[in-house]
């Protein structure tokens, strides 16, 4: 391990904390521009967290340690996730010791911490949401996984940067499977976002809401760093997408430096496309009843699996 | 080491059986039975377990003990599979026997009796994985089972726990058959029945198909595979925690045992569809075990259904290594194997982990039903977050330790060479699916078991009175969950440990592959296919939490102040509006409803005292038990068709066969 390697390492991970508010704030944006209304400042999210941190904490009575640590180790494994995922530079020392499957063990990690923090309180919704929460995890997780080992059947790795490496130096094309596989990423990130189809983030006072319900409780200082955790996970899914499906103008190699700073703005650029996109997909869809959710991502598993098989049958 | 290892292992099973026989000396003196009985046992496992620990690298030896009938002495081996899972059964008895100390006792009547019979199930299991011979092992086999039998009925005044027993003793016996058949089949009709004698033997044709599947029903009975589970969701919750500890965590690894014996030591050949036979087999049964444990309103049964799960993915993982390795591929079915031999040593530290501390609630609440727990996660906090590591190790959460076994398994499932059939090739990825479907579910499932039990509001005014458990027990917790920890942490240390065993079975190893990494990182194929570490992952997941709460700390103040929740404004909260067990298990009960047999009552809205009801019903019971008991009886039927009580029926009945046999003899 290198001193280049370990500044690129942080440098990729100050540059997600720093750049995850912005991507949330930016898709709010587009779906404002989308739906004609008059969009909301693009460092909005910037000063939400920030006003909740000066805020007094208001916990429940009943509330065990679990409530109030919550936060802190979703926040810490989301920040795990984003040194992992290649968003900037592929010689990443800290990916060495975590591949795909372990990204997808940190993602369930969160996911059961959240849960286990709604259900400490004993509120309806608290249960309610969490009981959901899992149910969505039980098959978006493995559809995930699934994506990832389209993906590493290709390379022959499950490393995600030697995923990457691979990846960006094929011949441009369409591939068959790759194409399966995205459309079952997609399907999977609206899910685990909190996204339209299954989940809307802009909502309170509903017996629909999944991810808003599970943080009831939460006030202050703790809600925000849910909310910047719930933003790094928008963040790395995007990245995710990006290294797997468009990982062009990635740095690769050690002490790459011009390529790491020619790494941010294309990163940039592609975060602002892919945020639209997200955007559209939501202003164009409509919410699915919760019994729905199930069939839109078992899709999504299934089509996972499909992109897998192709790939085996064509090898490509 | 050159310590006569047989002979040791020997002298602890007499110890046991003497420490249980003991108990029966003063079988009404709670203090004798666990201040010194139970401590006593305990050291003996953790001798046994520090014995195997330093034999697994060791040649085998072996040794004829002069016990049994004349000619057919019991021959018993301690080689690198028989230490491993004594190392197992050491692990799990030490943190067993400990928690029982502060267990027993007061409520039984006679606790020595449970004592001698726990001893004996102990002794028991060891004896069965040393037995060097198929006379040995049967014998081995049925005190085990006779032993865990009397455990389970302990509390026989009950009719539900009479019933659950006898259904087990049958299922056991059932499999005892295939068993003795398949030693019978491998054997070869010459007379000898050592293993040694088994090993050399090469029986042609279908013989070894035949004896691989009645090996698989035998241990598949006692291992809880479909479609012979059904008495482990019934025997476990009758039997005292401690005994369903380890019956969860050691019994049904015997079978796993029996299994790796006779398929890769015994039988001299492996066919690739047995292990397509197997790995079918074992998804199936996994995938049923965690559906039906999401479903369940029982705490005990819920483990048990997901005990069911657990052997379901370790027989998956051994038909993939089956398949592999009949392929010719034996690194990677060595990294299948080393996967299965991982998650057996993991189920064992964390389903005994979470079935004493099932037990420490039972104790403290008397309840078992999870629809009348809750928040005991503050008048118990010892058990509770001693429960939280091995319910997030049991999910299959990194850094912990089923996140190990895991990884390793769908490391053997991608990088499937390119096999010679392409129906195979196929086959292993959505295997694969299958597998990470059944582990996403487990999630789903631990999140309901501790949820429901430590988290929310106590759902009975009487649960704020619990107590915490005793220092033995919690002692025996924290032994178990710092087990947890250090198998997530350090793969690679154990993986050396338990290589031995690859090499005894499969001729290969993942030691030499897994030193392209070092010691930190886990790389068994080589670190740019695919590595692990889940150190760093722990240190810097750990590093980052303490430095967002410092960070979080000096800059803001820490101004808290505690209210009633929210609950977005709804004034009147009950403890009934949180999610009961059942409700958080509605969801998966309505996307697989069309596997279950439900039985539900929907009170009508005029209804004045509305009562919802819903049962779940096992199908097998109606689709395949059922209609062999009416077989059975129908069967019996015809045959008394011929019992007309009357003797000159009889007598002409005799004469009739007497015909027929001259017509033969002549």
């Amino acid at each position: 391990m290198t001193v280049a390697a370990f500044m690129s390492q942080l440098l990729q991970l100050a540059l997600a904390l720093a750049l995850a508010p912005l991507l949330v704030g930016w898709v709010n944006q587009c779906r404002a521009w989308l739906s004609n209304r008059t969009p909301p400042s693009l460092f909005l999210p910037y000063r939400t967290i920030r006003k909740l941190f000066m805020k007094d904490a208001v916990v429940a009575e009943n509330a065990s340690p679990i409530f109030r640590t919550m936060p802190y180790i979703v926040f810490g494994a989301m920040c795990c996730a984003a040194a992992i995922v290649p968003s900037i530079a592929t010689d990443l020392p800290f990916a060495r010791a975590a591949d795909a499957i372990a990204l997808v063990g940190l993602f369930a990690l969160a996911r059961i911490f959240i849960a286990l923090a709604a259900m400490d309180i004993g509120t309806a919704f608290g249960s309610l949401g969490a009981r959901r929460e899992m149910f969505l995890g039980f098959l978006a997780e493995p559809a995930l996984l699934m994506v990832l080992f389209t993906a590493s059947l290709i390379s022959g790795s499950t490393s995600l940067p030697t995923m990457v490496e691979a990846l960006a130096h094929r011949e441009l094309a369409i591939y068959p499977s790759l194409a399966f596989a995205g459309v079952a990423f997609t399907m999977v990130s609206l899910a685990e976002n909190a996204r339209i189809p299954i989940d809307n983030p802009a909502t309170h006072l509903e017996l629909t809401m999944v991810h808003e319900a599970m943080i009831l409780e939460y006030s202050a200082r703790h809600l925000a760093l849910i909310e910047w955790a719930a933003a790094l996970k928008l963040f790395n899914y995007s990245c995710i997408g990006i290294a797997l499906f468009i990982p062009f103008g990635i740095a690769e190699g050690s002490n790459a430096w011009a390529a790491l700073i020619a790494a941010v703005p294309t990163l940039v650029v592609k975060l602002a496309v892919g945020g639209f996109a997200l955007a559209l997909i939501e202003t164009a869809s409509a919410k699915l009843r919760i019994f729905r959710a199930p069939e839109f991502l078992g899709t999504a598993f299934l089509l996972a699996v499909l992109g897998m098989l192709v790939n085996l049958l064509l090898g490509s | 080491m050159h310590a006569d290892a047989p002979g040791l292992v020997a002298a602890a099973i007499t110890a046991w059986v003497i420490v249980g026989a003991l108990g029966l000396v003063r079988p009404h003196d709670p203090g004798w039975i666990t201040r010194v009985l139970f401590p006593l046992g305990a050291a003996i496992a953790l001798g046994l377990a520090t014995l195997a620990f330093t034999q697994i690298g060791a040649p085998a030896q072996a040794t004829v003990l002069p016990l049994g009938l004349p000619d057919l002495p019991f021959h018993v081996r301690v080689d690198a599979l028989s230490s491993f899972f004594l190392m197992v059964l050491g692990i799990a008895a030490f943190a067993t026997s400990i928690f029982s100390a502060g267990y027993f006792g007061v409520h039984d009547e006679t606790p020595g009796l449970l004592c001698f019979q726990y001893h004996v199930f102990l002794a028991a299991m060891a004896s069965v994985i040393v037995a060097d011979d198929a006379y040995a092992f049967m014998v081995a086999w049925e005190a085990m089972t006779l032993a865990s039998y009397f455990l389970v009925i302990s509390e026989h005044r009950t009719p539900q726990i009479r019933r659950a027993g006898f259904l087990y003793l049958l299922i056991a016996h059932i499999g005892a058959i295939g068993l003795l058949l398949c030693f019978g089949v491998i054997q070869a009709g010459n007379g000898d029945y050592t293993f040694n004698a088994m090993r050399a033997s090469s029986t042609q044709g279908a013989w070894p198909s035949v004896a691989f599947f009645l090996a698989l029903f035998g241990f598949g009975a006692k291992a809880g595979l479909l479609p012979l589970h059904v008495w482990l969701p019934e025997a476990h919750p009758a039997a005292p925690s401690p005994v369903s500890a380890l019956m969860s965590g050691v019994m049904l690894k015997t079978a796993i045992y029996g299994l790796l014996r006779v398929t890769f030591d015994l039988l001299h050949m492996q066919l690739w569809w047995w292990g397509v036979a197997a790995l079918a087999l074992g998804l199936v049964t996994a995938l049923f075990g965690i559906v039906y444990a999401a479903v369940q309103t029982d705490m005990k049964r819920l483990l048990a259904y997901s005990s069911i799960e657990n052997i379901g993915i370790i027989v998956a993982g051994f038909g993939l290594a089956l398949l592999f390795n009949a392929y010719g591929k034996p690194l990677v079915a060595a990294i299948a194997l080393t996967a299965i031999l991982y998650h057996t040593l993991n189920h064992a530290v964390f389903k005994t982990l979470l079935f004493l501390a099932t037990g420490s609630v039972m104790h403290a609440t008397n309840e078992r039903s999870l629809g009348k727990l809750g928040g005991l996660i503050r008048q118990m906090p010892w058990v509770a977050w001693l429960a939280l590591v091995g319910t997030l190790a049991i999910a299959g959460v990194p850094p912990l330790n089923g996140f190990v076994s895991e990884w390793l398994l769908l490391q053997a499932f991608l990088f499937t060479p390119s096999l010679p059939q392409s129906f195979v090739n196929m086959l292993v990825p959505i295997a694969a699916a299958a597998v990470v479907l059944v582990a996403a579910l487990a999630g789903y499932v631990m999140v309901k078991f501790y949820g429901v039990i430590f988290l929310g509001r106590p759902r009975e005014p009487d649960l704020i009175h619990a107590r915490d458990a005793g220092l033995l027990q919690r002692s025996a917790l924290i032994f178990l969950a710092v087990a947890c920890v250090l198998l997530g942490v350090f793969p690679v240390q154990v993986i050396a440990v338990l290589d031995p065993v690859n090499g005894l079975l499969l001729g290969s190893s993942v030691r030499n592959a897994a030193a392209a990494g070092n010691w930190i990182l886990l790389a068994p194929i080589d670190a740019d296919r695919s590595s692990y570490s889940p150190l760093v992952v722990l240190v810097v997941i750990v590093a980052v939490v303490l430095l967002t709460i410092q960070i979080v700390h000096r800059h803001y103040h820490g101004r808290i102040r505690a209210a009633p929740p929210w609950d977005c404004g709804f004034p009147q909260q009950t403890s009934r509006m949180q999610d009961s067990a059942e409700g958080f298990g509605q969801p998966i009960r309505q996307v697989f409803e069309p596997f279950f047999r439900m039985e539900r009552h929907l009170p009508s809205p005029s209804d004045p005292a509305p009562r919802y009801r819903v049962s779940i019903e096992d199908p097998f019971w109606r689709g395949f038990y059922v209609p062999i008991a009416h077989a059975a009886e129908w069967l019996a039927r015809i045959a008394g068709l011929l019992q007309r009580g009357q003797i000159s029926v009889y007598l002409t009945y005799s004469f009739f066969t007497l015909l027929a046999l001259l017509l033969f003899v002549r």
